[in-house]
């Protein structure tokens, strides 16, 4: 059985067909990009909100994309239960439209931040890290001028009960330290999931780190994890 | 016709990293007075409406829904008859 990926594309998104070329000629899934205007995701499985630049910023990152035709659909699908990948500017989209709380500010140091930083995985027990421990260290490369998430404390608190942060920066060894965190970020939290676990935003590239030829793969157990979860026999 | 002028600023518990960054700017020109520094946004909109508590409402609602990110902004407001 193929799962079914949607890419959208908003205007001004470009790690779209990284994220179509990583669903599917790397994973050997089906995998469809779907523009913005469109009312219908049809019918798939994943829908990723890709990385990029969407309306050029304008306002507040993601603000605008958020009123795209087709985020109503991304919205139905996600309280249906649909699993939904927002990464980087995904992630900020996802913020926008309420799917997940919190939201992505300016970098703390001001600065665009294109580098390989080291992930530790909080949580193995989401869809999309169950092939991974508790613990394990990912490099996989962020690229963000607005990365550093906030929420208030109550939210936080929620987040962390529920084990909804699922990535947090680290050092290499695993350490989440202040200068592990490229951004600023709140209890250098990287990716986190809503409270059902179907929707996961990361400031992180997986896409970006899936493919051999680039010689980093540790973005793949992401999307391994998240295919199995979908055989039911093997997941969680 | 009503004219809004909409300011939306970081809320007060959140760091500016720009408005630092400019204060530190205003400091080594010399103007140690100035304590410190916030940045934000004006949004300036006319509005066709016939009367003014129907132009506040709709300068309300747009600043809510998307001018301003609740989580981390606030807003004020201005409003002038043309």
């Amino acid at each position: 059985m193929k799962l079914r990926f949607a890419v959208v594309v908003f205007p001004g998104s470009n790690c779209d067909h990284d994220a179509h070329h990583v669903a599917g000629t790397i994973l050997g899934q089906d995998a469809k990009l779907v523009w913005h205007k469109e009312s219908s995701l049809g019918d798939v499985d994943v829908v990723i909100l890709p990385g990029g630049f969407s309306y050029g910023d304008y306002l507040r990152c993601g603000a605008l994309a958020r009123f795209s035709p087709i985020m109503k659909d991304v919205v139905r699908f996600a309280h249906s239960g649909g699993v939904v990948m927002g990464i980087c500017n995904g992630f900020q989209v996802l913020t926008e439209a309420g799917l997940l709380p919190g939201v992505l500010l300016r970098n703390t140091s001001l600065k665009f931040v294109c580098d390989y930083v080291h992930l530790r995985v909080e949580n193995p027990d989401t869809r999309f890290t169950g092939r991974c421990v508790k613990g394990e260290v990912l490099e996989i490369p962020i690229a963000h001028g607005d990365g550093n998430y906030f929420t208030d404390e109550e939210t936080l608190k929620r987040l962390e009960d529920g084990g909804q942060i699922v990535f947090r920066y680290c050092d290499r060894a695993g350490n989440s330290t202040d200068e592990a965190k490229p951004n600023g970020s709140l209890s250098n939290i990287a990716g986190i999931v809503n409270e059902h676990g179907n929707v996961l935003g990361m400031m992180p590239h997986p896409e970006r780190a899936s493919d051999p030829a680039l010689h980093h793969t540790d973005g793949r157990i992401i999307f391994d994890s998240l295919i199995e979860s979908f055989i039911p026999a093997l997941s969680h | 016709m009503f004219r809004s002028k909409i300011i939306v600023t970081l809320r007060k518990s959140i760091l500016d990293p720009q408005g630092k960054a400019v204060e530190h700017g205003i400091h080594s020109l010399g103007y140690t007075a100035v304590k410190s520094v916030r940045i934000g946004k004006i949004v300036e909109l006319s509005i066709d409406a016939s009367n003014k508590e129907e132009a506040e409402r709709v300068i309300r609602e747009v600043s809510e829904k998307l001018l301003a990110n609740p989580v981390m902004e606030d807003f004020t407001f201005t409003i002038e008859e043309l």
